[in-house]
């Protein structure tokens, strides 16, 4: 399967005579249509929210707003060159999400009357122009994925250096518990999100090339095939570094993301459901052990399961107050929501990052609740997409696995808020506050785009030849 | 691999059905329960969102919501704020609302349940949500009458209206402005509050209903006159002796007259010139004789030991239990442990006006909802009898003489029939007195019952009494509407 890509890493594009006249860029005449669909959601949602929460319209702000756009059209443009087969919806979808939190995040720092260049809603909407140019530049030099391939224990290791980099003293930086910051300057960064990304890239390759002995070889026990004890290796290192990530760095989502994300690989390269039976079996016994010893790991528990509790409502640390506010704000929201400034979900901490779910869902209601859902359903289908039509396990495997990140991620915070698992600290792609992780998901969507685009022009180059 | 693929896939579908159901059950099932949550201040902060309804005098709004373009949508405004701070009280956008703002809040807020369907019917037909208006029953004229002739005393003058006991007019000074508390900005709200509650002249008092409550003094003599003629052994001709010091039984606590010598000479005293007069040792005799359960179930029948609510709550006055007979008689006289409002004392004053029997006291006349049907009308409502309507003629008439050829005399009205008493009460040995006076007039069709407390001597320390003070003020504010 691997050998179906052509030689020479590059993608072979066909005569582009013969490519036009056969499929003049419709793909990317959808996209463009939806995109312009996407910027203007975006553009009136910046525009209620001046009129709901200030009754006024301020220019500037709208203006910034055009250039993300610009930027957004940018990219657009340049699939025109670069990834001419690309799927046309993961573009729109990023782009729209991206504005429903910028304009969530600028309604949060109207309510906290604050403006300029200080302000969460203006760092954001920079952050975003960075992530997008970071977009940009991936699918543009990335020209084939499979050159990620070559790269594989490369990106294990930038994956292992950035997840140690927020534990370097004079570095590394503490918000909300979590040792998950690094400190550049005027600038933090949460190196861990790029990890993502690059322990996808490492899993991907790695699984590619040890998946025969991974899945081949074991013991029947149960009715399930179990791995020989040597082969647990890997697994048991990524256990270990994501117990290391909670007792560490206090994160216990970021944790359970990169575990999620290797067992799901695992299990699609393998073909092993023990694989997952022993790798949940350890998370969860990691986790209960987790919050009987580290207070915040019990105190997240306790939030989850009886957060109306006085005594937790009142606790000054670690408290289930921000878990009740936040439901508080989405009952608020109701149905079909307060509208664009006319909540409060100002009233809820951290309402721009971590709560931005249930900051929309208080003025969006119930309906702009599955309206977003549905958009990271689409995207992640999207994403699966790939996994299917894929021609080249690794690129398979990474689509996959870039996808169900998205979903994970999704799954752990918004479940966190709506309390179907306890709370834990992530932020929700696209749409929260923070830049690594607007840049992380900015080359997500490159990677996604990218891979789409090897998938569809494949058949057409078999055809042809 | 593309088996495992479509098992992945359903074990993402299934992380976000589990998404979709748990916000629904969230936002929908659970919406109204959650909202009901005292702990949820995002439905207090609605409550701030609607158009409150206005608080009116006369049918000019002295508290109205103005529309803003911040979160809060509306800016409570208190036109003349401090004048009639004790009667609006202010709502902030952190902490408590005080005053009618808060006894009515529900009201103003639009929702009372009396509002369901209104505000139903404003929700279907697309109208803004809007809170219930309120008259009260203040007399614009006499409010600022009151305000302006209590000038830079500490104290308050309450006004009502003897048959109704609706209040005409309540004033307290020093008092601030409630603007100052309802601005949309939390900490300059807790520092103006803060300010406010430290400032020594504590001008978040009403001393009209509360405050540091103070001994009623020498106007406290009606009740224990009441007390005495209704038991039917003394008539206003009843005789005392009457010698220039007394001291009290077991004590070394001598009572003197305030004058110094004897109760206008003589070796007995009547009951009627002893009132008149307003001597003490006459009533400390007095008070022996009838004992304190007598003066207690008369303090009783005119509201003392009693809650009101007008609909604002207000400080309880009071008159204790298990008094001895040295205490009973500093009792008699308003000193000892008897503590009175102005309220109270007006109470006692409407009712001898009344013909015996007590109204409560009430601020607010009607609520209406913004469609004008009116919720509530808050019809005249009785305590109780607490003199026998002969007994409330006799006081009329020893009042009235107080005031004309009395202790009273600065409360004068040419033209016009003033019934009054005075009262300058002793609080330690070395501080101001408080100075009273309370009184109705016209005195043969009553139409306003008047009390006028000054705290802290009005200045003079322990050279002030009532006729010197609180008497002039009174006449004053009678003579705002009685001489028109």
């Amino acid at each position: 399967m691997r050998t179906t890509t052509p030689p020479g890493g590059v993608s072979a594009t066909p005569p582009s005579g013969v490519r036009r006249i056969r499929l003049p860029q419709k793909l990317r005449n959808t996209e463009l249509w939806l995109l312009i669909v996407a910027c203007m959601i975006n553009a009136a949602a910046i525009v209620l929210v001046q009129l709901g929460a200030m009754g006024g319209i301020d220019t500037q702000l709208v203006l910034l707003g055009v250039g993300l756009s610009v930027l957004a059209f940018g990219m657009h443009i340049a699939m025109r060159f670069v990834a001419r087969d690309a799927d046309p919806f993961l573009l729109p979808i990023a782009t729209v999400l991206n504005g429903l939190g910028i304009a969530m995040i600028y309604r949060i720092d109207i309510a906290n009357a604050e403006s300029g260049w200080e302000s969460a809603s203006v760092r954001q909407i920079v952050w975003s122009a960075i992530a997008i140019i970071a977009g940009i530049v991936t699918i543009v030099l990335l020209r084939n994925h499979r050159v990620l391939f070559r790269y594989t224990y490369l990106s294990g290791l930038i994956a292992i250096v950035l997840l140690l980099l927020p534990l370097v003293p004079g570095l590394g930086h503490r918000e909300g518990g979590a040792q998950v910051w690094i400190s550049i300057g005027i600038a933090t960064f949460q190196p861990g999100e790029i990890a993502k990304i690059a322990l996808a890239v490492f899993f991907a390759g790695y699984l590619v090339r040890n998946r025969d002995s991974l899945s081949m070889v074991g013991r029947k026990f149960l009715g399930m095939q179990f791995p020989r004890a040597r082969d647990l290796g890997p697994l048991l290192v990524v256990w270990a570094l994501s117990m290391a990530v909670i007792v560490f760095q206090r994160d216990l989502g970021t944790a359970l993301l990169y575990f999620g994300l290797f067992l799901v690989m695992l299990y699609v390269a393998t073909s092993r459901l023990s694989w997952v039976v022993l790798g949940l079996g350890l998370f969860i016994g990691g986790a209960l052990v987790a919050s009987q010893t580290l207070d915040y790991v019990g105190n997240r528990f306790a939030n989850w399961l009886d957060p109306f509790n006085p005594e937790r409502f009142d606790q000054e640390f670690g408290g289930s107050y921000q878990v009740v506010q936040g439901l508080f704000g989405l009952a608020n929201g109701g149905l079909i929501g307060t509208g664009w400034g006319q909540g409060r979900p100002d009233i809820t901490p951290v309402p721009q990052s971590d709560y931005i779910i249930a900051s929309l869902g208080e003025e969006l209601g119930l309906a702009g609740v599955f309206a977003i859902l549905a958009l990271y359903v689409l995207f992640v289908a999207r994403g699966f997409r790939i996994g299917f039509a894929g021609q080249d396990d690794f690129g398979k495997l990474l689509g996959v696995g870039l996808a169900f990140v998205i979903a994970l991620q999704v799954f752990i915070v918004v479940g966190g808020v709506t309390r179907v698992i306890p709370l834990t600290g992530l932020t929700t792609p696209f749409l929260a506050a923070g830049g690594s992780s607007l840049v992380a998901h900015w080359i997500i969507v490159a990677l996604l785009l990218r891979l789409s685009d090897t998938v569809r022009n494949h058949p057409r180059l078999v055809i042809d030849g | 691999m593309n088996r495992e693929l479509k098992r992945v896939t359903i074990v993402a579908l299934l992380m976000f059905l589990a998404l979709f159901v748990s916000s629904t059950i969230i936002q929908f099932v659970q919406a109204e329960s959650l909202a009901a949550d005292p702990r949820n201040s995002r439905t207090l902060y609605e409550s701030y969102s609607v158009e409150r309804g206005p608080i009116l005098v006369g049918g000019d709004p002295i508290a109205f919501s103005q529309p803003t373009d911040d979160l809060y949508k509306f800016q409570r405004v208190y036109s003349n704020g401090p004048l009639y701070a004790p009667v609006t009280g202010y709502i902030p956008v952190n902490g408590e609302a005080t005053g009618l703002e808060q006894s009515l809040n529900s009201y103003l807020s639009g929702q009372s349940s009396s509002q369901f369907f209104d505000s139903l019917n404003r929700l279907i037909s697309g109208q803004d949500p809007m809170g219930a208006s309120v008259e009260v029953a203040i007399d614009p004229v006499l409010q600022q009458a009151s305000w302006d002739a209590l000038g830079d005393y500490t104290g308050a003058v309450i006004v009502t209206e003897p048959a109704t006991g609706r209040i005409l007019a309540m004033v307290t000074k020093p008092t601030y402005d409630p603007n100052a508390l309802a601005v949309h900005d939390s900490a300059a709200v807790q520092a103006t509050y803060e300010g406010l509650l430290a400032d020594p002249t504590d001008p978040l008092f009403n001393r009209a209903t509360g405050g540091d409550m103070n001994p009623p003094g020498s106007v406290f003599k009606l009740v224990v006159t009441a007390a005495a003629l209704e038991s039917g052994r003394y008539t206003p001709e009843s005789t005392f002796p009457n010698p220039s010091s007394l001291t009290l039984p077991g004590t070394d606590s001598v009572v003197r007259n305030s004058g110094g010598g004897t109760c206008g000479g003589g070796s007995e005293v009547t009951l009627a010139t002893a009132l008149r007069l307003s001597c003490n040792i006459p009533f400390a005799e007095l008070g022996m004789e009838l004992g304190d359960t007598a003066i207690r179930q008369q303090a009783e029948k005119f509201g003392f030991n009693s809650e009101f609510e007008i609909p604002t709550a207000t400080e309880v006055s009071t008159y204790p239990r298990g008094l001895d007979e040295p205490q009973t008689a500093l009792t008699a006289f308003g000193q000892g442990d008897v503590r009175a409002t102005p309220m109270q004392m007006a109470m006692v004053s409407a009712a001898i006006a009344n013909g015996g029997i007590v109204m409560n006291p009430n601020l607010v006349d009607s609520i209406t909802a913004p469609d004008f049907t009116p919720l509530q009308e808050f019809e005249p409502a009785e305590f109780g009898r607490a003199i026998s309507e002969q007994t409330a003629n006799t006081m009329v008439e020893m009042m009235v003489n107080g005031v004309e050829n009395g202790a009273a005399s600065n409360a004068r009205i040419d033209g016009v029939s003033v019934a009054g008493k005075t009262g300058t009460a002793e609080n330690g040995e070395d501080d101001p007195y408080t100075l009273w006076f309370t009184g109705f007039a016209p005195a043969d069709n009553p139409q306003y019952a008047i009390t006028v407390l000054v705290e802290n001597g009005g200045g003079l320390g322990q050279e002030g009494f009532g006729n010197l003070i609180a008497a002039p003020v009174a006449k004053e504010v009678l003579e705002a509407v009685l001489n028109q």
